[in-house]
Formats: C-alpha cells, structure tokens, sequence
C-alpha cells in the first residue's frame, strides 16, 4: 500500500470513529422507583450493546413521582429524553407539548399499535381518548389486583373455622362482598401465636392511593365518570345510588378489615403489611406480584393472586404506562431508537422474562403465556376490563379533589358517602368550567 | 507617627477615582453603599410580591399554554367563601394557639427550673435543647413510628398509665387525636427555643431588685408575679411573635407526619396553599390565597409589635 493510500485509510478510520462517538449519546429515561424499573435497568443493557448509546436512569419514589416529573415538564426542563409517565399525564403531555406525538415516526419504521393490546392502546397512547393521534408506546401493563396468604387459606382448622362462622367454603373471593366476608373473618383472628388482619388496602392521602383503591371498589359496582363519554356530565353518573353503595362498602372494608394505623396506606404499606404476616390479603399493582411470588417468606407456595372480584361488572383499576419522548430533548433521535427497539417483539418478551409487563400482543398472546407465571392468566384477565381515572390535561386537580372527598368520608368518617360523592362532582364542575370544557 | 489605615486607604486610592469621590456628597456615598442591598431587595422580595398581586387577579396556570385572563376578585371571592379554606384556618389556628400555649407554659417552667443553680445544670440545658437542633423532617418521619398504633412507643406508653389497649387509639389516624397529635411533637421540638429566650430573660433581671424585695420581706409568690414575670414579660412575648410566625407557615413537620390528614383534618393553610400553587398548579388562585395569608399575617404580627413595644416602654 503506497503512503497516500495508507494515509486516505487512516483518515476515513478517523472520521469514522468520530462519527460514530458523536451519534452516540446519553439518554436519560425517567420512571418511579419500584420493582419493573429494576429490570429496565437489566434489559436496556442490550439497547446499549447495539446502539452504543448509554443509558441513565431517573427513578423517583412512586410519592413524589408525580410533583417531581410534571415540575421537570412543566418547566420544559431537558433531564428525560425519555419518560415513562403515569396513564393520566396523556392527556397534558399532548396539550402541553410536553410529548413529541409519535404517528409519523411509528408509520416510518412499521410500528403498528395493532400489534399491543387495545386496552394499553387507549388508555397509555392516545390522545384525545381512542382517537389515533399516539404520545407513548404502551411500556407496562398494569392494573390493580389482589394477593393473599395461600397458606391460611388451606389451613383446614382455618377453613373449618371459615364455614363455621360463614357456612362458606373459604377460597379466592369471587364478589366485592365475599371479599369483605373473608377480610373480616380473619381481622383480629390468632394464627400461629400472633394477631392477623383482614386486608391492606390504599388508603393514602397525598398523592393518589386511596383514588386508586377506592375506584377498584366503585368501578365494579358500574361506576362512570360522565352520563356519556366526552360529555362532562357528570350528575347521576358519579354520585349514582350505585356509586354511593360502592363507596359506603369501601368505608365499611377499611373500617372492619385492615390493620389499625393504616391510615395513610399506599404501594409500600401494603407490602409491608403482607410481607410483615399481618394481612391475609392485599391489594397491589401487578407490577409487584413478580417479586411478590419471589420473597423468600410471603412468596412460593404460601402466596396466591387473584383478580379485583366483580360485584355489578368486573373491572380492575388501571396502572401502567406509556413511553414517550420528551418533547424538549436534545436526543430525540436516540430516543426515538430506543423506543423502536423496545417495540421489538423478543425485546418485549425479554421485558416479560426479566419481570416487566409487556402489553405487546406477541407476548400475551404466546402459547405458554398463561403458564409463565402464577398471575398472568390474572393479568390478561385484568387488562381485559380495567378502567382509568379522568386522563385530562387537568388531572392533578381532579384527581386531589377526589383524594380529599374519598378521604374525608372514608378515613376522617366525615359525612356521607352521598355528601361526599355530590361534593366531588362541585369539585370537577369548576374544574372544568375553569378549562372551558362546560 | 503611624498612619492609621484609613490614611493608608485614602492614599492608595488612585487620584482619578479619589478625585471623583471627593467630588461626591456623604449622601450620595451612602447611596452607593446601600443601593446593591435594596436592589437586591426589590429583586428578591418586592418584584414577586408585585407580581404575585398581579396574577392573584388572573386565572394564570403555570403549567398551561393558554392567554392569562383577568378575572378581577374572583379569586378572592372563590377563597373567602370556600367552607373548606375556613376549615384549614381553623385547623390552623388550633395548632398555633395549642403550640403556643403549651411552649410557653412549659417553656417557661423548664427556664425557671433551669435559672436554679444545681449540680448538672448545664448539662440538662443541653439535653432539653436537643430536639430543636434536628431536622422537623426528621422530627416527623420518627414521631410516625412512634405513634403507629402496633409498634409505636408513645401508644405503649399512654397505654402503661391508661390501661388502654395500645392499637385501641391512632393517633395520627384518628380526626379528633391527630390535631392534637402535631401539637404535642411542635412542642417537644419547639418548647426549648421558649426556654431558652425565657432564660435570656430570667438572667437579665439583676439580683438586687430580689434583694430590695427580701429586706421588704416579700413573699416567693409576691416577687414571682411583681418582679419575675413583668420583666420576663417582653422575652416571652418575643418567644410568642417568633413561634406564632412559624407556626403560621408549618409545612414540613406535618407534611411529615400525618400528610394533612385524617381527611383534612391537619391541613394547614401553608399545605392547602403548596396543594394549590404546585399540585393543582393554579397559580392565580393560589397568588390571591398567598396574599390574604400575607395580609392576615402582617396585620396581627403588626399589632403584636405595637403591644410588644408598650409592653417594653413601661
């Protein structure tokens, strides 16, 4: 090779590496710090293998997820490239611009949201609501669901007891109200030498805990935020005789079948409390179930799951959420590389393998879906009927109307669950006469 | 002869910028002294006050992308007739006059006992002064255990002198109990800051006005209400203005501790307030909430000056 060959090689050698430094980049994704992220963690290592892009990550605790992440959008602030926000910030991140919209980049590299799971379509993608306009690529499945201690639940002096006091079989609640007859059966109850509890519930305050589980309640009993959707005509709907029945049976569950002190309980509590030996059931997020069903002392065989029983119509409260791109990002494109291979149908069922719901249709459509895990039957069967709170740019504000109302009556016993269901609708009223809605 | 440094300054200044200065009046001098701090000043503390009377006349979001629009006292309107904002003033002011209360007596008491001279006295001064020096997020998170009704101590230990199942009462869970609840731990962290300006004020009083008042044989009683609690009079009521300031804006500790709740029966205003400027983000509404509590406080902290100066004055 003659010297100006020698010499062209090494520049193009050169321009190549840089080249190929400077289209690698940093990326930040943000999310709530709990199990799932773990396994993000562990399964972007590959992105980074291919792309030589670096991943950094933002996890914040679930009760400060909110205020710290809709701070940084609200700001326009450049910490996320990529966010996996909560369902209901869709709608504010479309109006707000927080979000680039997706439809463009999905339609060039052939990524169909047919292939994802309607439900996880509509409620983590789109905005307006069902209309074809995607924000976020459904990220993780999630709904709320129940776990209980198998273990008692097959003790025979404990069944025995059951029948006695019930003249029932004891086993997984198939009602709401089944559901309270056992939680209360075993409040206050000795096993093994030590005080037991009916069951964990949200009960929290601040954030969005007891809206979460109190709706897991109303939901099966028919609630629905409007009369028809997009109507914002919320009388007879939100305070309906059934929604009022919902709520006083929520109450009576928190009054005579939880663990006392548990008066501001949320994701962690209920952990604790069924990982602590209080509770003979929980309520939780799916997303826990997997390191739920691993714990060396609650987990295995002692642990069983079941899905939120129906009592009017089956419906689950909806968890999860949708990635999207930061719409004020210097890294868009390198963003918009991760979403496309996170898209990947075996990157998906990776995600599944390391602990993450996939909602991708590959996935949960896979032969041996159902057997991977002791709760996946229970979270397709979740997904198939869950339902969202209001997805509005306004949001936070009705969401902490609703927080205080469901609190004041529920854990502050103060006035009715009639009272405190017509409250809410004066609440979401000025609400949205303030948006201009009504 | 040495020259003093104010010489040595005056000759090292070069003689372009000491003739200009000469050229200046004292007046203007000061000025130029004093003008960085009121800049400062109006940056920092008038412009937002401005401002924020400003927007509390709008329906201003500052998470929204939309024209402000002036809505005149609708806001303010909004705010004194909302039946749940009352309720948060009065959950405020059953913590302000409880807190205030108990530090002082207490506070007070704990001064007049440390005032003795004893053997340890200093070293009891420091123990009592400890809960003040930590964090009142600290102060919270801890006081939560030691309320929880299962585990917690302080429910052991009522239950100890009560003979009351210790889960039988939640403190933090319970309506009628919490708001007593932040009232017994902001006194257990805040009594020793009384104490400490009450001792201030118990060691200011010279020993001879005790001695003038033992040669006119009178009594403990006597010398405590004429002697004692007159000249301790203007500390305490220092003690009572810083307390009542703070109290007025508590966040952090209750946040803390019972996160406003049971219901909303420990919602302060200083919380309502961040709920609706940062979680509910409405801006002009909260700017107007900000004033009336600015105005409210202003008002009373302005008429306890006064009473405090007269107070003084005799």
């Amino acid at each position: 090779m003659t010297t100006s060959r020698w010499l062209a090689a090494s520049v193009l050698t050169a321009s190549g590496l840089v080249a190929a430094s400077a289209s690698a980049e940093d990326l930040t994704l943000c999310w709530a710090a709990w199990d799932p992220a773990n396994a993000l963690v562990e399964l972007s290592k590959d992105f980074e293998a291919q792309s030589g892009h670096t991943m950094n990550f933002e996890f914040v605790p679930w009760p400060n997820f909110a205020d710290r992440m809709l701070n940084e959008l609200n700001s326009g602030g450049k910490l996320c490239d990529l966010l996996i926000g909560d369902s209901q910030w869709i709608g504010g991140g479309a109006e707000n611009g927080h979000y680039l919209k997706l439809n463009d980049f999905f339609a060039a590299e052939g990524i169909s949201m047919d292939d994802f799971a309607p439900a996880t379509v509509y409620a983590y993608s789109t905005w307006p609501k069902g209309e074809p306009n995607y924000y976020a690529l459904p990220a993780m499945g999630d709904a709320n669901g129940w776990f209980y201690r198998k273990d008692w639940f097959e003790d025979p002096a404990i069944q025995a007891a059951y029948k006695e006091a019930t003249g029932m079989d004891l086993g997984v609640p198939e009602t709401q109200e089944q559901l309270m007859q056992i939680a209360q059966f075993f409040q206050g109850r000795e096993i093994d030498g030590q005080t037991r509890y009916g069951a964990s519930i949200f009960t929290e305050r601040g954030s969005e805990g007891i809206t979460m589980g109190a709706t897991g309640a109303l939901y099966t009993w028919g609630f629905k935020y409007e009369n028809a959707p997009g109507s914002y005509d919320m009388e007879g709907a939100v305070n309906s005789a059934d929604a009022v029945e919902a709520l006083e049976f929520y109450k009576e569950l928190y009054q005579t079948a939880t663990p006392p002190g548990y008066t501001d309980s949320y994701m962690e509590q209920s952990l604790d409390a069924f990982k602590s030996g209080q509770v003979a059931m929980a309520m939780n997020w799916f997303a826990f179930f997997p390191g739920l069903y691993a714990d060396p002392n609650v987990g295995g065989d002692k642990i069983g799951f079941f899905v939120n029983p129906p009592q009017k119509v089956a419906a689950s409260t909806l968890g999860g959420q949708g990635i999207s791109v930061v719409a004020y990002s210097d890294k868009q494109d390198a963003a918009l590389e991760y979403i496309k291979w996170f898209a990947q149908p075996d990157v998906q069922q990776k995600w599944w393998d390391l602990g993450g719901y996939s909602c991708h249709l590959d996935v949960l459509n896979a032969p041996g879906f159902k057997e991977s895990a002791p709760f996946a039957p229970d979270f397709l069967q979740a997904m198939d009927a869950v339902q969202d709170f209001w997805q509005e740019p306004a949001y936070a504000e009705l969401l902490l109307a609703m927080q205080k109302r469901l609190h004041d009556y529920i854990v502050a016993d103060q006035g009715t669950a009639q009272e405190a269901l017509d409250k809410l609708i004066e609440d979401w009223t000025e609400v949205f006469e303030d948006e201009g809605k009504i | 002869m040495t020259d003093s440094p104010m010489t040595r300054a005056a000759r090292a200044t070069p003689p372009r910028v000491a003739r200009r200065i000469r050229g200046l009046s004292d007046r203007a001098i000061a000025w130029i002294f004093v003008a960085p701090t009121i800049f400062l000043l109006l940056a920092v503390n008038i412009f937002p006050l401005i401002w924020t009377i400003r927007l509390s006349f709008t329906n201003f979001k500052a998470n929204r992308n939309r024209p402000i629009e002036w809505i005149g006292t609708r806001n303010y309107e909004r705010i004194l007739t909302d039946s749940d904002i009352w309720l948060t003033m009065q959950a405020t002011a059953h913590f302000l006059f409880w807190t205030i209360f108990f530090q002082v007596l207490i506070g007070f008491t704990l001064a007049w006992l440390i005032n003795r001279k004893f053997r340890g006295n200093d070293l009891w001064t420091t123990i009592i002064v400890l809960p003040m020096m930590l964090s009142p997020a600290v102060v919270g998170n801890f006081w939560t255990f030691l309320y929880q009704p299962q585990i917690g101590l302080f429910n052991y230990v009522v239950s100890f002198f009560t003979g009351a199942d210790p889960s039988s009462f939640q403190m933090i869970g319970d309506v009628n109990l919490a708001p007593w609840a932040i009232v017994i731990v902001d006194t257990w962290m805040w009594t020793p800051f009384v104490m400490l300006i009450c001792l201030a004020g118990l060691r200011s009083i010279p020993d001879y006005i005790y001695e003038a008042a033992e040669i006119d044989r009178a009594s403990n009683w006597r010398q405590f209400w004429t002697i004692t609690i007159p000249m301790v009079l203007p500390f305490l009521m220092l003690a009572i203005l810083f307390r009542g300031i703070e109290n007025f804006k508590m966040f952090d500790l209750v946040v803390q501790l019972t996160g406003g709740g049971p219901g909303s029966v420990t919602e302060l205003t200083s919380i309502n307030l961040k709920r609706e400027a940062f979680e509910k983000w409405r801006t002009g509404y909260a700017s107007a909430y900000a004033i009336i509590l600015f105005v409210t406080v202003f008002g009373l902290a302005s008429i306890y000056v006064k009473a405090l100066n007269k107070v003084k004055e005799r």
